[in-house]
């Protein structure tokens, strides 16, 4: 069966000459289907940039990356949008809807642009949201909301078009304990119904959650442990 | 995400920021509104002037006595005078086949009263024919008659400006009124053909030829033969058998000419080019005010660009292509402007339906069409910039804008 996620020595660099950066440097990563996985590292450890390059919004410098058999590397900007719309389901720390722009809308959003019709797109952000327990927030926006129902409405959004992956990076970062924990439960959740997630994270108890923890210092993955 | 889909999410984020919207529209609608008025204004100027200019008689000719030179011209020539009987062979049908009528006149200033009241004005004397020939209709009362010309009955048919300020409220029909000491029987009240910008045309007085070369005028020159084409297709052969009839009667040439021949259908053409190329020129100074509106569009679109970097970030991160943002804020932009177009026509109407210096704005309908025509262009193409710098951000870069 193919890897989700299948990284071969990946390296970015940023900058030229004197200034140059490795962000990443040699990072090698296999995650299976079904797999939950916490990406760990102080700040400037390279997560953010290996949390871009998993998610296709850029792309690495060297080595190899295939997300579900693709090629990510020889993808130009128009396949990479494809790419993130097929088989990426995002969840932000600062939660990223649309402002001004209803949850139910904000959960059709990846649908409308994969083309999916208008009454069909609605049925299933509505699941969607009733999935995450938001049915009776459905035409909210998102300043009416609390931060634990926007981060359960991006959860609903990332979920609706039935993504390879849900990278979640630091979903718990701007939440208190209460929703934290609301938003860990609906994560949990979701890798029970055999999802495959990635989390990136700073805390330990968050990546307790996860089966599988990785480590980044310097670029380079430092420690590879299971949980449990 | 189909061009319906991006329409609807242009109108949500139209609607998402009203006061901005409403800011910028504001700028497409007046302008449009101005293109639309002023060339309304413009061709409401020419109607009321070509109207005037058609109110003086249908497929006029009229021939003046004198040449081009003036009367230095005049002294050096035996110039001849127009007679009533260059007007008798100009309705000869045989020789002048399409001319359907010709009647000589001749104006005196005259002053007259009627009871305590008293008006002056400019008298014509003529024939009968005159009331067709100059668009002359009575709205009360009768016209003259041939055996009034040829006895020289002290008759009248007033104009409407006349009778007001002879009569006032009374009827003026078989009313006597007294002009430079002759009286007339009023006979009948003209048509009002309104003011315009050759006087007041309902200020006049018609009364037989004979009667005013005998009791006002004495028998001089006449001052004009008014003349008829059959219709407005052959004017140029009537006028070519009008000269043909008078050079041979007055024994002149092209060169020697002693009459002046004043064409209606050429003052008409005239008069319409320059109103054309003013009507032109208002539009054009309109127009620029719709650039301006349009400038206004670019202007807020970019503004609402960087306020929407994050958007556009998290769009492109769950999936929108760079076509799908091209395409959101490109409707964006043409929506507004067209709504903004939609308001201005709306403003257009009610400001054309005020009459301004007495001229009613006509709207051209090709100025609308063209104002919506070229407010959708303004929207692609002064959006196109904006909506291309949306397009091209790099989703890490956007989602990273605070």
């Amino acid at each position: 069966m193919t890897p989700v996620l299948d990284l071969v020595d990946v390296t970015k660099v940023y900058g030229d000459g004197d200034a140059v950066v490795r962000a990443l440097d040699g990072v090698s990563l296999t995650v299976n289907t079904g797999d939950y996985l916490a990406i760990m590292g102080a700040s400037g450890s390279g997560k953010s940039t290996l949390m871009n390059i998993i998610g296709a919004l850029d792309i690495a410098t060297a080595g190899q990356y295939h997300l579900d058999g693709i090629d990510i590397n020889t993808l130009d900007e128009d396949a990479l949008s494809i790419v993130r719309n097929r088989k990426i389901g995002f969840i932000f720390q600062s939660f990223n809807l649309i402002p001004r722009t209803t949850a139910l809308a904000n959960v059709e959003l990846p649908l409308a642009y994969r083309g999916v019709k208008r009454g069909e797109r609605r049925d299933r952000a509505k699941a969607a949201l009733t999935a995450v327990g938001l049915s009776d927030r459905m035409h909210h926006r998102p300043n009416e909301l609390s931060g634990g129902q926007q981060q359960r409405v991006a959860v609903a959004r990332a979920l609706v078009a039935q993504p390879s992956l849900l990278l979640a990076d630091e979903p718990t970062g701007n939440l208190d304990s209460w929703a934290t924990a609301d938003v860990l439960k609906l994560l949990d959740q979701m890798h029970d119904e055999g999802r495959t997630i990635v989390m990136i994270t700073h805390e330990n108890d968050v990546a307790q959650h996860a089966d599988r923890v990785i480590v980044l210092r310097d670029g380079r993955i430092d420690e590879d442990r299971l949980n449990r | 995400m189909n061009l319906f889909e991006s329409f609807r999410s242009g109108v949500q984020s139209i609607l998402a920021n009203r006061l901005r919207s409403g800011l910028t529209m504001l700028g497409i609608m007046i302008g449009v509104a101005a293109v639309i008025v002023l060339v309304a204004f413009g061709q409401g100027a020419s109607n009321s002037i070509t109207g005037s200019i058609e109110g003086l008689g249908t497929n006029l000719i009229t021939v003046f006595p004198g040449t081009a030179g003036g009367s230095q011209a005049d002294a050096n020539l035996a110039v001849k005078d127009l007679t009533v009987d260059d007007a008798v062979a100009l309705n000869d049908q045989v020789l002048a086949p399409d001319i359907s009528a010709a009647a000589p006149t001749k104006r005196a200033l005259v002053s007259c009263t009627a009871g305590t009241l008293s008006h002056s004005t400019a008298m014509v004397g003529s024939w009968p024919a005159y009331f067709a020939i100059s668009n002359s209709e009575v709205s009360e009362g009768g016209y003259f008659t041939n055996s009034d010309e040829l006895d020289g009955r002290r008759v009248a048919v007033i104009g409407k400006t006349v009778a007001d300020n002879l009569f006032d409220e009374a009827d003026p029909i078989g009313k006597e009124m007294t002009c430079n000491g002759v009286p007339f029987r009023v006979l009948g009240v003209l048509v009002s053909k309104g003011a315009s910008g050759f006087g007041d045309q309902d200020d006049t007085i018609i009364a037989p030829l004979t009667t005013v070369r005998n009791h006002l005028t004495g028998i001089g020159s006449l001052d004009t033969i008014a003349v008829q084409a059959a219709s407005s297709q052959t004017q140029a052969q009537a006028q070519e058998q009008l000269t043909a009839v008078l050079d041979a009667r007055h024994d002149v040439e092209a060169a020697t000419r002693d009459y002046q021949i004043f064409n209606q259908a050429s003052l008409l053409t005239t008069v319409n080019q320059a109103l054309g190329i003013f009507t032109a020129l208002l539009g054009a100074v309109a127009a620029i005010s719709l650039l301006v509106g349009g400038i206004g569009i670019t202007n807020i679109m970019l503004v609402s660009v960087t306020e929407r970097t994050r958007e556009i970030g998290i769009r492109k991160a769950i999936g929108a292509s760079r076509r799908v943002i091209l395409l959101q804020f490109l409707i964006e932009s043409t929506v507004l402007s067209l709504i903004g177009a939609f308001f201005g026509l709306v403003l257009a109407f009610l400001v054309t339906r005020v009459e301004v210096a007495g001229i009613q704005p006509a709207i051209v309908p090709a100025s609308v069409l063209g104002a919506f025509v070229i407010s959708v262009g303004i929207g692609l193409f002064f959006g196109s910039y904006p909506a291309n710098r949306a397009a091209s951000l790099r989703p890490i870069e956007a989602l990273r804008h605070e």
